[in-house]
């Protein structure tokens, strides 16, 4: 009953292990790391929703009536696409953080920002 | 071409308006600058005298502004109350001018045209409080009043003045958002209208507790009306230059606070309906209790302008008695008190400021012997003092008697007391003043450098307080019109 | 024929002028027509507004595929009005951008900045205008995207990071909103909203609506910085270029509500919503805290900007709570509150943007002493925050008003209270800044400022003039938000 579910328990497992990294690192690499499989998770839990049980690729085809649903993976391309420019622009912006601050440790950061802070206020 | 009486009161509105432009625009040159705020001022005197004869026969004109919200609108009827009031305020603009460029020439003042902008505007708030035909428009310029007096208040800009611009704008913002305007918001909501109606608007609609409740709100939710413990921000207003104080206490703010509190009892409560509030008498006696303990504070004090600002914490709350005693003679005395108590306190402001401006002198204990180097000046202040205690032949007299009248029509015996007391409180708060500018012999160590051998303050000061001085003693002798109006206070018209 | 594209060409002129901007190799060129394309959105949403503000509600098939398999675009009175803020905003926002990115932006990032603006805008419009789930999840992450790159584009380096954490936490927000409406897919197999809302209520007990109901929630609140997870937001709106705050500081949250509100009313229903899922008793005291805490916070900001971000936070929790009182007058007043902060942040961040032109930033202690040094400036941004505080005459005055009535409607006068003391708060937030460019002197080693160019100050004050036009004439906010509530409420009152 419960392993007839099994891949909602690989959505969760993936969910949590994505939103553990996302909040528990300090690195902010591993931070979109953690980011990327938090958003994969959703694409499994989208694509695994479209599958049919017995059901082939939605080819038109002789002698296939059972086809998997098609729009859910239509839509995860989509949120693939999506998920890619996420990452890109995350990507970029840590760059420059690197650039920047010269880390890209988060706790090292909000210290650089606390000096600057102090300055500006003397 | 005929002013029909909505034109007039459009007029009243805009003319202290254009008069603030024209101000900005003259900035560069100080005469044409003052030339305006004069001409301005008469103007306004003249308007606003012109609706008088409408009002007298019975008219209530009445005009609407814009439409806030469905059924809510900006819009403004002249009713006896606000005749009143915006004569009053009318009539002194233009001696309060006159005295503003002589004082503030004389001590040679900074931001002079701010000064004069803000002033006009105050004025057209003014009317606007005066004139309002709901409680929301009066709100309004309730707070257009705050804001615009603000930057007078804290002219002087250094850190002192900037301090008690806070406390005024702390207390008198805070009560009238927190307190205030639930209560135009809970007339609204259990009425429907905020209109000021003759006999009032809520019979039927709130009674019982909730009706005391609501009525305390307005009454500490004015909180220009200055009633203990909303007083605060009158003493902390004094670091005001003093025609601004006279402004204050005389024409503008703590007048637009009272002249709320009648009008709210008159033409929102009615006062049939507030008789049947359970423990309306306690509001009654706080009025009471300011009345005299403002007067005892007023004893302690020794800078002059102090000493006044609890003169005026005490005098207001005369009216609020007169309002909440619930009678309709003690309703005439408020009416009339607006009025009096304006042209008496400004002649004594006017005095004050005078007095400073010739001998930069602030403190009673130093005034010893000045009344022979300024006669005029203590002249007035002597006439302002006893229109205060109301003795005749000054005009306060006028309108204690009918306090007194209405209180002993209600059997409000602790307000006849209060009433009595605080005359002696008054003689004897005043009396020493007048006693040692006369009687007593100069102090020559009193004299501060530079003033040794002052004489009288300049000329537009001198005249303008003349002119009040002898206002007061004219409206002792001649009531009628006043008299006329505060008697249609709260009248339904035939 | 052209109107009957309309709702599309809204959402596809300013997707297709997006890459446009860039392609063209101009600066001025790609402003100049960016500008153009603004005011062309602003212009089809008010054709839009007016074909739909009776009631009627217009139908879009994309490429023709009838829904629910294709995507369908509809507008009725909420989306057109939303549409109108949005494309209103911008309207002002990219005309006023050219001359305040030249301080604030390196001038190879402005072409840059117009095409990230622009899809911004576009995915704004798309959200409020689909009638898709899916499609709008992506076009919110079109705007979240665009917003990130904008955000990350201020001078300071904290600008990163503070784009950095809005992309995390809106990813994460978005992610939940995907899950919530693949779940709704999982149920119904469908994702048009109106066959959605057909669907949906013979699922009432299901778990896995339920689970959607609760994603759905939480990532619409992470995007409209409900307490607490509003902690991207003030230093997102810190630390973005001034134009960019005033773009998505008075668009983005409110786009976000209306797709809340857009769910919890007509995909989900008010019946699921509030009876089933009692979303009102999550809702209310988070509006509660975030209107505390949020003013609570801004009374200490030393950085204006992070101040009035603080203030947002509060002002969210404005509408959230009139959401959860669950009447119409409640929903009116958040719907109104939709286009007034609209107007009152939109107005005060492009002032800021003018000081912070002239000045170099806005801190408060650097403004000392603009009152004189940029009149236009300050007195623009006094307005707003007399908008902000909900001083009558202002647009802050009538939500205000329509939040207090629901709270007395419903009988909840603690709220009442509440919605007062803020007010009250807002007072203290925003006097403190009043007070130190009015009453403080310019120290004398800073450097002489003039005041900010008519670029600047004409968008500005034209959004503060909105600020008083409506708040005096507020028929058409009031109407359409009126109309909307009532729709929304769908005749099946509570």
């Amino acid at each position: 009953m419960i392993l007839d579910l099994y891949n909602y328990w690989v959505v969760i497992f993936l969910m949590m292990s994505g939103f553990y990294t996302l909040i528990a690192s300090n690195h902010l690499i591993k931070k979109i790391v953690g980011l990327n499989i938090f958003q994969s998770s959703v694409f499994m839990l989208y694509i695994s929703m479209g599958k049919v049980a017995g059901g082939t690729a939605p080819i038109a085809a002789e002698g296939i009536d059972t086809y998997s649903n098609p729009l859910p993976h239509v839509l995860i391309l989509t949120a693939i696409v999506v998920g890619i420019a996420t990452t890109s622009l995350a990507l970029a912006l840590v760059i420059r953080i690197k650039e920047s601050y010269d880390t890209v440790q988060e706790n090292e950061i909000l210290e650089l920002d606390r000096i600057s802070d102090e300055e500006t206020q003397a | 071409m005929m002013l029909t009486p909505q034109d007039l009161i459009l007029l009243a509105l805009c003319i202290p308006l254009l008069t603030a432009f024209a101000i900005f625009f003259t900035n560069p040159w100080p005469n044409v600058r003052e030339g305006f705020t004069l001409v301005g001022s008469v103007l306004l005197f003249f308007t606003v005298a012109a609706l008088t004869p409408h009002i007298l026969a019975g008219e209530r004109p009445t005009l609407a502004l814009a439409e806030i919200l469905p059924g809510l609108e900006i819009s403004f009827t002249v009713e006896p109350l606000g005749m009143i009031f915006a004569l009053v305020a009318a009539t002194l603009w233009p001696i309060n001018s006159l005295y503003s460029i002589g004082y503030m020439r004389a001590n040679n003042e900074h931001k002079q045209t701010r000064f004069y902008i803000f002033f006009a505007i105050a004025l057209s708030s003014v009317m606007g409080i005066a004139f309002a035909g709901n409680l929301l428009s009066l709100f309004v310029f309730y707070e257009v009043l705050t804001l615009s007096t603000y930057p007078l208040v804290t002219h002087a800009g250094h850190e002192k003045a900037r301090n008690a611009g806070r406390v005024y704008l702390g207390i008198l913002i805070s009560t009238s958002i927190g307190l205030l305007l639930p209560a135009v918001i809970w007339v609204w909501y259990v009425s429907g209208t905020t209109d000021f109606t003759p006999g009032g608007i809520l019979e039927g609609h709130i009674s019982g507790p909730l009706l005391t409740l609501l009525a305390a709100l307005f009454v500490f939710g004015i909180g220009k009306a200055a009633v203990m413990p909303t007083h605060r921000w009158l003493p902390a207003a004094m670091v005001a230059p003093t025609p601004v104080s006279a402004l204050l206490h005389a024409v503008a703010v703590v007048k637009a606070g009272v002249f709320s509190v009648v009008k709210v009892v008159a033409y929102i409560f009615g006062l049939d309906l507030l008789k049947t509030a359970p423990g309306i008498e306690w509001l009654l006696y706080i009025a009471c209790f300011t009345v005299v303990v403002a007067s005892i504070i007023a004893l302690q004090q020794d800078n002059l302008k102090k000493r006044l600002a609890y003169s005026t914490i005490s005098q207001l709350s005369y009216v609020v008695m007169g309002a909440l005693i619930l009678a309709p003679l003690s309703l005439i005395g408020a009416s009339l008190h607006i009025a009096v108590h304006a042209f008496g306190k400004i002649t004594l402001f006017f005095a004050a400021g005078s007095i400073y401006t010739a001998s930069k002198k602030t403190n009673i204990s130093q005034l010893a012997g000045i009344g022979r180097r300024m006669p005029w000046t203590m002249t007035a202040f002597t006439i302002g003092a006893i229109s205060m205690i109301a003795l005749p032949p000054a005009a306060g007299f006028l309108s204690k008697w009918y306090l007194l009248l209405g209180a002993s029509q209600e059997q409000q015996y602790i307000a006849m007391g209060v009433i009595v007391l605080s005359t002696l409180l008054n003689a004897a708060y005043f009396v020493p003043v007048i006693y040692s500018a006369f009687l007593k012999p100069e102090d020559p160590n009193q004299l501060i450098e530079h003033k040794r051998d002052h004489k009288e303050s300049p000329l537009p000061m001198v005249i303008a307080l003349t002119m009040t001085a002898a206002a007061t003693i004219l409206l002792f002798l001649f009531p009628g019109l006043v008299y006329e109006l505060a008697q249609a206070v709260g009248v339904p018209v035939s | 024929m052209i109107n009957e594209h309309l709702p599309a060409l809204q959402v596809v002129v300013p997707l297709l002028a997006a890459p446009i901007c860039f392609l063209i190799l101009n600066n001025r060129l790609s402003w100049l027509f960016a500008s153009l394309v603004s005011w062309l959105c602003f212009a089809m949403a008010i054709l839009l507004v007016m074909e739909v503000k009776d009631g009627a509600v217009l139908h879009y098939e994309f490429g023709g595929w009838a829904p629910p398999w294709g995507i369908e675009y509809s507008v009725d009175v909420l989306n057109a009005y939303v549409l109108l803020i949005v494309s209103g905003i911008a309207a002002v926002v990219f005309p006023y951008s050219w001359t305040s990115i030249q301080k604030e932006i390196p001038e190879s990032h402005h072409r840059i900045y117009f095409t990230a603006m622009m899809l911004c805008l576009a995915g704004l419009l798309g959200m409020t205008i689909t009638g898709d789930a899916f499609n709008l999840f992506v076009l919110l992450e079109i705007s979240s995207l665009s917003s990130y790159t904008l955000i990350s584009l201020g001078r300071d380096r904290r600008a990163l990071t503070a784009s950095f954490q809005y992309l995390i936490m809106g990813t994460i927000g978005a992610t939940f909103i995907l899950i919530g409406v693949g779940l709704l897919y999982a149920l119904t197999g469908t994702l048009n909203m109106a066959d959605l809302a057909s669907k949906i209520p013979a699922l009432e007990g299901s778990r896995t609506l339920q689970a959607a109901f609760a994603f759905l929630v939480v990532g619409f609140g992470l995007k409209l910085a409900m307490f607490p997870l509003h902690l991207w937001l003030p230093n997102a709106y810190a630390f973005a270029p001034s134009a960019v705050s005033a773009f998505i500081g008075s668009t983005a949250t409110k786009v976000a509500i209306y797709a809340l509100l857009r769910f919890l009313y007509t995909v989900f229903g008010a019946d699921f919503s509030f009876n089933f899922m009692q979303v009102q008793w999550l809702l209310m005291p988070l509006a509660v805290a975030s209107i505390l805490f949020a003013s609570m916070v801004a009374m200490f900001q030393d950085g204006i900007k992070r101040l009035l971000a603080y203030s947002s936070v509060a002002q969210i929790g404005y509408m959230l709570l009139g959401i959860s009182l669950v009447n119409i007058t409640g929903l009116t007043g958040t719907l109104l509150h939709l286009f007034n902060h609209a107007l009152m942040k939109g107005g005060l961040f492009l002032t800021l943007g003018a000081i912070a032109y002239r000045v170099g930033d806005t801190r408060v202690k650097s403004i000392a002493g603009l009152g004189q040094a940029m009149p236009f400036t300050m007195g623009a941004f006094v307005v707003g925050a007399l908008s902000l505080i909900g001083v009558p005459l202002t647009v802050g005055f009538i939500s205000k008003w329509y939040l207090i009535l629901a709270t007395l409607e419903k009988g909840y006068w603690p709220l009442t209270v509440l919605i007062i003391i803020s007010s009250l708060m807002a007072v203290v937030y925003t006097w403190r800044i009043i007070e130190t460019a009015y009453f403080q002197e310019r120290p004398a080693n800073a450097p002489e400022v003039k005041e900010a160019p008519l670029s600047l100050l004409i968008p500005a004050w034209t959004l503060i003039a909105a600020n008083l036009y409506f708040g005096i004439n507020s028929r058409l906010s009031t109407d359409l938000a009126t109309g909307a509530a009532k729709m929304l409420f769908g005749g099946s009152l509570l």
